[in-house]
């Protein structure tokens, strides 16, 4: 009765292991840098005053929401095409990640909301497809953790997360034409008036250190996720010697 | 008689001999549209304006109940490996069965659209509108539902998770029913939201049997 | 002549190695039985077989095939659970299971052939277990198939229902089908041995 051959994980838990510690610490000089650019060196919106510094956590969090998903296509393709083993792990560790951002996204986009709205939301076109979408990151972890065998489990939210990474433009485009009918345009956007230079690289600043937030994360996921299969299998082996004993 | 047509057959039997299908959903569909006054208020203007959307959720929810059986009960008595035996494509297989789910739930859903647009006062021309669009988008709603029926298969208790893992993929096919309704009221604007309603439709005809297909070759692992 | 070659199949369910690299080959009129204790792997190499399961290693497939999906167009499964309608007549399940599957046959020369016939317009609701298997093993005579895979098919018969189905194997064999049952007791045709267990790792 022999282990199912980890080799491949086996090598990749030994990088991970020696690039954690520098990501890591890159994650954390990034946000040093994107904070006090934000904080300090962007302007006020003449409208906004300082409010509109919660754009700087809000924009890259909603660019994650989709990177992340599309992260996950990738994997799930990794998964059907290929059987790679690390891909289901990759896709697993990834969505719960995933539905952080998007949950921060819809968080502060709230928060950004209230002084300018008056409530905390207002069904505007954007938020509203990040809520589907968030919607979306919990049928993928509810369907990871409804099927009990973890290969089968892979599978089934790699379809899912294929057929979702189809319908992310269509429902997009939907929400869009349906806000278009519904409110006027007069409704101030989120993106607030065009993005000049001073903005521009605080917002970037603050999108790398999101990325390497989660990159970092992911792996650091990727390696409990293998640790607890190989925990899983060890159980399984020691069920199975002594059924046969 | 070919195969997929012993198929249609057998589904559409089994559809009307066990638990009356048809007139459950259309049961279901009756009370959401029962309950709704009794939430907002019998305000006639209100329940005028706001008809073609609730009968839109009402199809939605009743057309997603005899889903979580569409595979499930072949899963459980063996039939589904020896179905995924048969010379003819798995899709179109698929495809059959979803075909006699939306005869059996989703047509009913469609006739039973003017006597439940009476309730909400709804003039003939928005009650035709409303019909002509759940015409349309129905099929939507089965084929896009198939996924999440393929998916949950073999869990034994699947409970909501089809409807959470479906209900998200059905919001542009909503959206778009109830604004082709709304314009037809109005009387302005139809063709547009209609015709891609009828393009997502075409679409999930594809989408769906094809990812269904996928995930009930794994599920039978 | 007709002859089934797999190579080098491997099984992995859940994490757990069922088995790998095992080989096997039929040729008309032969038969195999898979015998080994339970959790060794005989129902999953059967599923494997018909394509049911997909395999993690090697290949299954008809001689001179080179489209593997072959296999299960031209095989029949029987596993634990007897795939018909309870709300539907005895008639009307092999009816169906004719028409999708393919079959020349009609219902009712089945039907006799595993004893059934005066059930034939009954709901499939009212049969007892031993006559349910009964009723799987005429969906094998209504539709000609060369290959049968059967797991454990004498489950539930009683002494004459498994002289019945000896005897509908043998005469599958004699017309050149191949039979891979798995089972705990003999089966009463000769037939070859593949024990899968321990030593099969």
């Amino acid at each position: 009765m022999a282990l199912i051959d980890l080799a491949n994980p086996t090598r990749f838990l030994a990088l991970v292991a020696r690039a954690l510690p520098w990501l890591a610490a890159a994650t954390a000089l990034a946000f040093a840098c994107g904070l006090y650019l934000s904080w300090f060196t962007a302007p006020d919106d003449y409208q906004q005053g300082a409010t509109v510094k919660i754009m700087f956590v809000h924009v890259p969090n909603a660019w994650l929401a989709m990177g992340v998903w599309t992260v996950m296509s990738i994997a799930s393709i990794g998964t059907l095409v290929w059987r790679h083993p690390l891909a289901d792990v990759a896709a697993k560790a990834a969505a719960p990640l995933g539905a952080a951002f998007t949950f921060l996204a819809l968080f502060t986009g709230a928060l950004w909301g209230r002084p300018m709205w008056g409530t905390y939301w207002v069904w505007d076109a954007r938020l509203t497809s990040v809520l589907v979408l968030f919607l979306m990151y919990l049928g993928i972890i509810a369907l990871w953790r409804t099927v009990d065998d973890p290969s089968r489990a892979g599978r089934a939210a790699a379809i899912l997360t294929l057929v979702g990474a189809v319908n992310l433009p269509i429902i997009k485009f939907s929400v869009d034409w349906w806000n278009t009918l519904h409110q006027p345009a007069s409704v101030i956007r989120l993106g607030g008036p065009a993005i000049h230079p001073a903005i521009l690289t605080p917002l970037l600043t603050m999108a790398l250190a999101f990325g390497l937030l989660f990159v970092t994360l992911h792996l650091a996921a990727m390696r409990n996720e293998i640790l607890r299969r190989r925990v899983r299998a060890m159980g399984l082996m020691q069920a199975h010697a002594a059924q046969g004993a | 008689m070919t195969a997929l047509a012993a198929l249609l057959v057998r589904d559409m039997r089994l559809a009307v001999r066990i638990g009356g299908g048809a007139l459950m959903g259309v049961l279901f569909f009756l009370i959401v549209v029962t309950l709704t006054p009794f939430a907002i208020g019998p305000d006639l203007v209100l329940l005028k304006r706001i008809g073609p959307a609730i009968l839109w959720i009402g199809a939605l929810l009743a057309s997603l109940l005899a889903l979580d059986r569409l595979f499930a009960a072949d899963h459980e008595d063996g039939s589904l490996d020896l179905l995924l035996m048969g010379s003819a494509p798995l899709e179109l297989t698929v495809l059959t069965k979803a075909l006699a789910h939306w005869i059996t739930t989703g047509l009913p859903l469609v006739i039973a659209t003017p006597l439940l647009g009476l309730f909400l006062n709804l003039e003939p021309q928005a009650i035709g509108a409303v019909a002509l669009t759940l015409l349309a988008g129905t099929p939507a709603l089965t084929c896009i539902g198939l996924i999440g029926a393929a998916l949950s298969v073999a869990l034994r208790r699947g409970g909501l998770l089809l409807p959470v893992l479906v209900l998200p993929l059905t919001v542009p096919v909503l959206i778009f029913g109830v604004a082709a309704s709304n314009a037809a009221i109005t009387g302005s604007g139809f063709g547009a939201p209609f015709m891609i309603l009828c393009a997502l439709t075409l679409g999930s005809l594809v989408l769906g049997p094809l990812a269904a297909g996928a995930a009930l070759r794994q599920g039978v692992e | 002549m007709l002859r089934l070659s797999a190579t080098g199949l491997g099984c992995v369910r859940g994490f757990r190695n069922v088995f790998n690299d095992l080989n096997l080959q039929l040729s008309s009129g032969d038969a195999l039985a898979l015998t080994g204790p339970n959790g060794a792997g005989k129902s999953s190499l059967l599923r494997l077989l018909a394509g049911l399961l997909r395999p993690s290693a090697g290949r299954v497939a008809f001689e001179g095939d080179t489209d593997e999906g072959a296999v299960a167009e031209r095989a029949h499964y029987l596993g634990h659970l007897d795939a018909f309608k309870t709300a539907l007549t005895v008639g009307e399940n092999i009816e169906f299971w004719i028409h999708y599957l393919g079959g020349e046959h009609d219902a009712a020369p089945a039907l006799a052939a595993v004893g059934l016939e005066s059930l034939e317009h009954l709901p499939a609701a009212y049969l007892s277990a031993g006559q349910r298997r009964r009723l799987s093993l005429a969906r094998l005579i209504a539709v000609s198939r060369p290959l049968w895979l059967l797991d454990e098919p004498a489950s539930a018969l009683d002494s004459a229902g498994q002289e019945m189905l000896a005897g509908l194997m043998r005469t599958h064999l004699a017309r050149g089908g191949m039979i891979v049952a798995a089972t705990h007791g003999p089966l009463g045709i000769e037939c070859k041995e593949l024990q899968l267990g321990r030593s099969n790792q």
